[in-house]
């Protein structure tokens, strides 16, 4: 049976670009569709009705809503290939915690360190070197989080590694002078097909966010 | 195989009693220890729990799963009876798209309604009611979120369907309410009357003055903020 998979997308989120990973690592042909968050698509609203928000990933007509949901679904149906989630429930269960952990943290912190000055931001500075340092515990001596292979931790957190130009210029701080083994991690992610083709430059992340900077009125 | 299940939960917290209610669904004995997470929290929660220092822990054969919906995948996927979470990729996907409305939206902004200031409230209750009114949606007819029988999203939802409808009693506010929203009602019904539900939810005359005291408490610490 022909299958026919579509991606809503925005080309910065973070989100959008975990799928897009799953997908090119499972070899999956899927029509990109890149949406304008300030004119969303009548799709989109259709598709994700609760949210409104993308990413949102079309299985043959049928809407899978929610980042990390649309990496398991697809680790499941396109199960023979390249597996991101370990099969061991145990193993399992450590990274959906990891993988949730970064939900939880990243974008939030981050985006307060682009969003804020002052003591807001250094506050915001220090708990993301914080959360950056636990997860370079946690990777260890592994080349990745998935061990010897990419895996479900490093799809949901690679993304991240797009804005952390965007987020040194504006906190003016260096990330890898404080957690150079998570920096080499995620070279080491970029070297790989999926990673590269799926995350946008990064000082074009930088320029959208001086954009949004303006946009919402920070200096 | 000896298997060694313990939960260090909290008598009274929505969490923990979502991994009890698992375990409970499987028929799978356990240890439960109850944590004082509002005075001391013990070594052992502290060492299992090192990131978030939170209850609830599953230690199976000394090996501990933290975050009750990390714990309720790793319940799912370790005893394979009595399954509650759909086999189907795409079914499954819907059932944690519930699962995570429920988690991020519905009774965090519930909950808020419950103690958030005079000023805020009609805005928050607001929308808790329209989070109410998507979360009915899911049920779609059926009698249960999982269908005939207790689902995962039924597990999760048990915080609405009992503790918020607790919390409502107290503040005197009746969002979930009969005629507003019928078949989500009628679900918080026929949920808390399952008898296996029933042996283990908190009693509601210790959970009602326990919730009292809670939110007196978030009261007292918004307005300092």
């Amino acid at each position: 049976m022909a299958e026919e998979v579509v991606l809503l997308d925005f080309w910065p989120s973070p989100f959008g670009m975990r799928s897009r990973i799953a997908l090119a690592e499972k070899g999956i042909k899927y029509e990109h569709k890149e949406e304008d968050l300030r004119n969303k698509s009548a799709l989109l609203l259709q598709m994700n009705p609760v949210h409104k928000k993308i990413p949102v990933l079309i299985h043959n007509g049928k809407p899978v809503c929610e980042s990390l949901i649309q990496v398991q679904y697809i680790d499941e149906v396109w199960h023979d290939k390249a597996p991101l989630l370990p099969s061991d429930p145990y193993q399992k269960a450590t990274a959906r915690f990891w993988a949730d952990y970064v939900d939880k943290k990243i974008y939030e912190v981050g985006g307060r360190v682009w969003k804020t000055k002052g003591e807001k931001q250094a506050t915001a500075k220090k708990e993301l070197i914080e959360t950056l340092k636990l997860l370079e515990k946690e990777l260890g001596d592994k080349p990745y989080f998935g061990g010897e292979s990419l895996g479900y931790v490093d799809v949901a957190f690679i993304p991240f590694y797009s804005w952390f130009y965007a987020l040194e210029k504006c906190g003016n701080f260096s990330i890898e002078a404080e957690c150079p083994k998570l920096i080499a991690w995620a070279k080491r992610c970029m070297q790989k097909e999926s990673v590269a083709k799926s995350l946008p430059d990064q000082q074009k992340v930088y320029d959208f966010i001086l954009e949004m900077k303006k946009h919402f009125g920070i200096e | 195989m000896g298997e060694e299940v313990k939960v260090f939960g909290y008598w009274a917290s929505p969490y923990s009693y979502r991994a009890e209610l698992a375990l409970k669904l499987k028929g799978v004995s356990y240890e439960y220890i109850n944590e004082d997470i509002f005075g001391n929290k013990s070594d052992l929660l502290l060492k299992y729990n090192p990131v978030h220092k939170k209850v609830p822990v599953l230690l199976h054969n000394g090996k501990p799963i933290v975050e009750s919906l990390v714990i309720l995948e790793y319940i799912e996927e370790t005893w394979k009876h009595n399954p509650y979470l759909p086999q189907d990729p795409y079914d499954k996907s819907t059932a944690r798209f519930w699962i995570k409305f429920i988690d991020e939206k519905c009774f965090p902004t519930l909950w808020l309604a419950a103690w958030s200031a005079e000023n805020e409230r009609e805005k928050v209750t607001n929308e808790a009611c329209e989070y109410l009114k998507t979360l009915e949606s899911a049920l779609n007819g059926k009698k249960f979120f999982g269908g005939e029988t207790i689902g995962m999203v039924d597990i999760v939802a048990s915080s609405v369907g009992y503790f918020i409808r607790v919390t409502q009693e107290i503040m005197g506010q009746n969002l979930l309410s009969a005629d507003k929203f019928p078949q989500l009602f009628q679900w918080s019904e026929d949920f808390a009357n399952c008898s296996i539900v029933k042996e283990s939810l908190p009693p509601r005359d210790k959970l009602l003055p326990f919730v009292k005291g809670l939110i007196a408490k978030y009261q007292q610490d918004n307005a300092k903020a």
